[in-house]
């Protein structure tokens, strides 16, 4: 552009120093005037005001104005004057230019906050994949000192496995050899026995010869007389045609042994073979009947018409019992197809069962296991079931046909017998207990009686005692005047109630429940032992209410009390 | 019979009564019934010479004397007139005899535990012999003592021959170094030969079951090996284990039971009985638990004929049980049945088995450990038998009459008869 002028700018205090190198940079280089208007960096705040008023003051405006005017054009903005030599401005396209300006500082600034983001982004990435790098160098360091160990401990194993299998090699060359010494010690061993028993042998043969020419007498047999054979034979000569005779039975004996096991071999095979026959059969029978797809039958057909034919076959061969090759071969062929057979069915009714009944589909006749045995079961279920409701109707039906008659009446007879029974068990007990009763009572009245005598004795000795008093007494009253009856009377009174209250009750009542036995004898023995009771025992009576017999008994005992009383 | 130093003894078998009573010229070392029980041979030894006696005519009187031969043993054959002797080194086999007064010799008789088997019905007889190094086995027939086959044998050092009850196969077998058994039919052809395996110790003794199906052969291995008659190949094996874990088997232990003492009763000095009884304790028959180990013996290494491997084996009389010994497990008979081949029952004793023996009749085994007790067994149960009588009697070897209902109980100086009650049926 032009030339710069110097422009002396007035500036304030306090920016002096920072807008004076600006300006002298500005001069400084024209050509690089895009890098320093670039290199406009955004002012502090505080000299934002400064600068913007230092740059423009009311002296420069038309200088500030071109210069903002040769800037903008050479930016690229239109012009900011209204025409091309004018000095006025064009508002418009200077407010378009501010705008544009705006614009492009807004997108500077973005970008600069981009590429800010950028750089911080960067910069943890590059932090991050620094410290994955280092990690991985450790973990490197690390793997390759254990490869290095292993790789030690490999070769350590390595060197073992040679040292053993030296070792086994050396044992094995061991026994080897020892091998071969036993081998050698062996034939050196025989070598010297036979050496040995030769000399042995030469010995004896030298002995032998001695003692034959010795001919001694001495060798000889003294028999009594001679003992006949044990068969009964005489001795024979022995001539070639003994020999003969002799190599005739050893054959004999030979041949007959070898026949003797060629039947027991006989007859096994033939049970054997019985036994074979029969397990064929025994497949052919387990094997399925063959109705399902034509191409099954084809072959089951076949093969069924091959059974048929083996069996035809082999049952004729059977009877004469021939035992050629080609017959055994045949039979042992036919088993071995059935068995393939069946093993095969076998197998398939395995898969089937694994499987479920998807695959039964094509066979219906062949019920899969499983579902057998819960019919089975379940049959088994009901059949029980049917068994208890029959039992539980027989039991009703028992029950209802007690209706009949001659049910009805045998079981009350029945009811009855053991009714009686009952009862006569009771009644047992009831007379076992009146027995205990009785005997009982026997002893209780036994010693009411013995107690009855005591007092007896005691009240006479009383009587007798009162007696000797009362005339003691009487002595001194018959001197006053004579006594009237009712006066005796009332003494005698006077006397039994003395009596009376000399009584002890325990034995009223003694009497008393030995009187109300239903037994009148008892209380008749009583009454007629014990006398001079008989008062009390009135007296008590009639304070109680007694039964009657002992009731009837007692107007008696009263008459004869006051009799008794009167003769006193 | 029994002899007694220089008597020999007869007794009846029912009653143990004396019969007869012979004497002889010198300590007798051996006594043979002859099989048709009229005749006893008694050899001595030392003497070389060989007296029989009859059971009918007491006054008559045979005498053999083997003279500066000498005599190593001597036996009957099997139509009760012949006698072999055997004379000493084996330098040959004498064969007398008793009808006509003939003499026959067999040479180079073999030194070997079992060299002369006759077959059952005593038609055939087989020798074992050596010549030049080599086994040979001469077939005779007893009738003539004709030679009627000779043939050799593949084996090292032949030990024994034993002829199957059918008489018509001939078991051979090798000594314990090399384990070999060699089967011969009558007429010398070899049948088959069996091998179970090449160094260990080989066969320690073989039997034959009744049937003559069956060829049990014990080795040194403790394990059993049964062949068959038909293929002449093992069907099985039976192994003597020292742990028995299976709960089919039984397993009968000896126990002693403390004597009961009614201290009442006690007198003093104590009656001979009582104080015997007193001794000797009482035992009777457990069942153990399995898993039951029994007592193991570890064999010494370094000695000729261990006590290892089995030992005896017998089949019963009616084939249906076998049972054997480990000498290993020295206490233990084992009890096996044929029927099913598996192991069935163990009898476990407190001493170390003596002897034991099938009774000839029914399956019934009786055994003896040395102590004073005879045990049987059969598949009923088992139940121990008390020797009655003053001080110990130890019963080294028993043997069963041949009608089953009684055994004789032999200790080193005694003898007594066990009587074995039938059931009413």
């Amino acid at each position: 552009m032009g030339d710069w002028k110097t422009i002396t700018v007035p500036v304030l205090s306090s920016d002096s120093k920072n807008i004076f190198p600006y300006t002298s940079e500005r001069k400084k280089s024209p050509t690089s005037m895009n890098s320093q208007v670039l290199r406009l960096p955004l002012p502090l705040s505080k000299n934002m005001h400064s600068f913007y008023s230092a740059f423009c003051t009311e002296e420069n405006i038309e200088q500030s104005i071109s210069y903002i005017d040769r800037e903008l054009t050479t930016l690229g903005f239109p012009s900011i004057y209204a025409e091309s030599k004018g000095k006025e401005l064009n508002l418009i396209s200077i407010i378009n230019c501010m705008n544009e300006l705006l614009v492009l500082q807004h997108k500077n600034l973005r970008a600069q906050e981009e590429a800010e983001m950028q750089h911080l982004k960067l910069g943890s990435d590059m932090d991050h994949l620094q410290n994955c790098y280092a990690k991985l160098k450790e973990q490197l360091e690390l793997s390759k000192r254990e490869i290095v160990g292993l790789q030690e401990r490999d070769r350590q194993l390595q060197s073992k496995n040679r040292n053993l299998h030296q070792l086994l090699k050396n044992e094995k060359d061991e026994v080897q050899k020892l091998q071969n010494i036993i081998s050698s010690r062996a034939t050196q061993y025989n070598h010297d026995m036979k050496r040995k028993e030769r000399e042995y042998n030469k010995l004896k043969e030298r002995l032998h010869q001695l003692v034959m020419n010795k001919k001694d007498k001495k060798l000889a047999m003294e028999v009594l007389n001679y003992v006949g054979r044990a068969d009964g034979k005489r001795g024979a000569w022995r001539t070639d045609k003994t020999e003969a005779r002799n190599e005739e039975e050893m054959y004999k004996v030979l041949l007959s042994d070898y026949e003797q096991r060629q039947k027991q071999l006989l007859l096994e095979n033939a049970e054997l073979k019985k036994i074979l026959q029969q397990m064929k059969k025994d497949i052919i029978s387990l094997l399925p009947p063959q109705k399902q797809k034509p191409k099954e039958r084809s072959e089951d057909g076949l093969v069924l018409s091959d059974q048929e034919e083996d069996i035809g076959e082999l049952n004729k061969e059977n009877m004469w019992e021939l035992s050629c090759e080609t017959v055994r071969e045949q039979l042992t062929n036919s088993i071995r197809k059935q068995w393939r057979m069946l093993k095969n069915h076998v197998e398939k009714l395995d898969n089937q069962v694994s499987r479920g009944h998807s695959g039964a589909l094509n066979e219906k006749d062949v019920i899969s296991r499983e579902d057998h045995e819960l019919e089975t079961e379940k049959l088994e279920l009901e059949i029980q079931q049917c068994k208890e409701m029959i039992k539980t109707q027989q039991q009703l039906l028992q029950q209802q046909l007690t209706c009949d008659d001659d049910t009805t009446l045998l079981l009350q007879d029945c009811y009855l017998l053991e009714e009686r029974e009952r009862l006569q068990e009771e009644w047992r007990l009831f007379r076992e207990q009146k027995k205990n009763f009785e005997k009982e009572r026997k002893s209780f009245t036994e010693a009411a009686i013995r107690l009855g005598l005591e007092r007896k004795a005691f009240e006479e000795d009383r009587g007798t005692w009162l007696k000797q008093q009362f005339l003691s007494m009487t002595a001194d009253c018959k001197q006053s005047e004579n006594v009237t009856t009712p006066s005796a009377f009332l003494r005698s009174k006077y006397l039994v109630q003395i009596m009376l209250l000399h009584s002890s009750d325990p034995d009223i009542r003694l009497v008393k429940s030995a009187s109300r036995q239903r037994k009148p004898p008892y209380v008749l023995s009583a009454s007629v032992s014990a006398e001079s009771y008989q008062t009390s025992q009135y007296i008590a009576q009639n304070s109680v209410v007694s039964e009657q017999p002992a009731a009837d008994n007692m107007p008696n005992l009263w008459v004869e009390s006051d009799d008794k009383e009167e003769t006193e | 019979a029994s002899c007694v130093q220089h008597r020999l003894v007869v007794r009846d078998a029912s009653s143990l009564q004396l019969r007869q009573l012979y004497t002889c010229l010198d300590q007798i070392q051996y006594i043979e019934w002859s099989s048709d029980s009229l005749f006893i041979l008694c050899a001595m030894y030392k003497r070389g010479i060989v007296q029989v006696w009859s059971l009918e005519q007491p006054d008559w009187h045979c005498k053999i004397d083997e003279g500066s031969a000498g005599l190593v043993a001597s036996c009957w054959s099997l139509d009760g007139r012949h006698i072999l002797n055997t004379t000493e080194f084996h330098l040959r086999i004498t064969v007398w005899s008793l009808c006509t007064k003939s003499v026959s010799y067999i040479k180079y008789p073999k030194a070997c535990q079992q060299g002369v088997a006759f077959t059952k019905d005593g038609r055939y007889m087989a020798v074992a012999e050596r010549r030049d190094c080599k086994d040979f086995i001469s077939i005779f027939v007893c009738n003539n003592w004709q030679l009627l086959r000779h043939f050799d044998t593949e084996t090292q050092d032949l030990f024994g021959i034993e002829w199957a009850p059918n008489g018509c196969v001939l078991a051979a077998w090798d000594t314990c170094l090399e384990y070999k058994v060699l089967l011969y039919s009558l007429d010398g052809r070899l049948l088959s030969s069996y091998r179970a395996y090449e160094w260990p110790l080989g066969v320690k003794s073989i039997t034959w079951s009744p049937s003559s199906q069956f060829l049990a052969i014990g080795s040194f291995d403790e394990k059993v090996r049964i062949l068959n008659h038909v293929t002449w190949k093992k069907i099985t094996e039976f192994d003597h284990p020292a742990t028995i874990a299976s709960k089919k088997i039984i397993v009968y232990k000896e126990v002693e039971k403390s004597p009961t003492v009614e201290t009442e009763r006690l007198s003093f000095p104590p009656p001979r009985a009582l104080a015997s009884s007193l001794f000797s304790t009482q035992s009777k028959y457990d069942i153990s638990q399995v898993p039951v180990s029994l007592q193991y013996v570890k064999p010494v290494a370094d000695r000729a004929n261990p006590k290892v491997g089995v030992g005896m084996l017998a089949f019963s009389a009616d084939n249906c049980f076998l049972a054997t010994k480990n000498d290993n497990i020295p206490n233990a008979v084992w009890i096996w049945d044929i029927r099913k081949l598996k192991l069935s029952v163990v009898l476990e004793q407190l001493c170390t088995i003596q002897c034991f023996q099938w009774d000839p009749c029914q399956p019934r085994l009786a055994v003896c450990t040395g102590s004073s007790r005879v045990y049987l067994w059969s598949p009923a149960g088992c139940v121990v038998v008390q020797v009655p009588g003053e001080g110990d009697f130890q019963i080294m070897s028993l043997s069963w009459h041949s009608s089953g209902d009684s055994m004789v109980l032999l200790s080193k100086d005694n003898f007594c008869v066990c009587y074995l009650e039938r059931e009413e049926v």
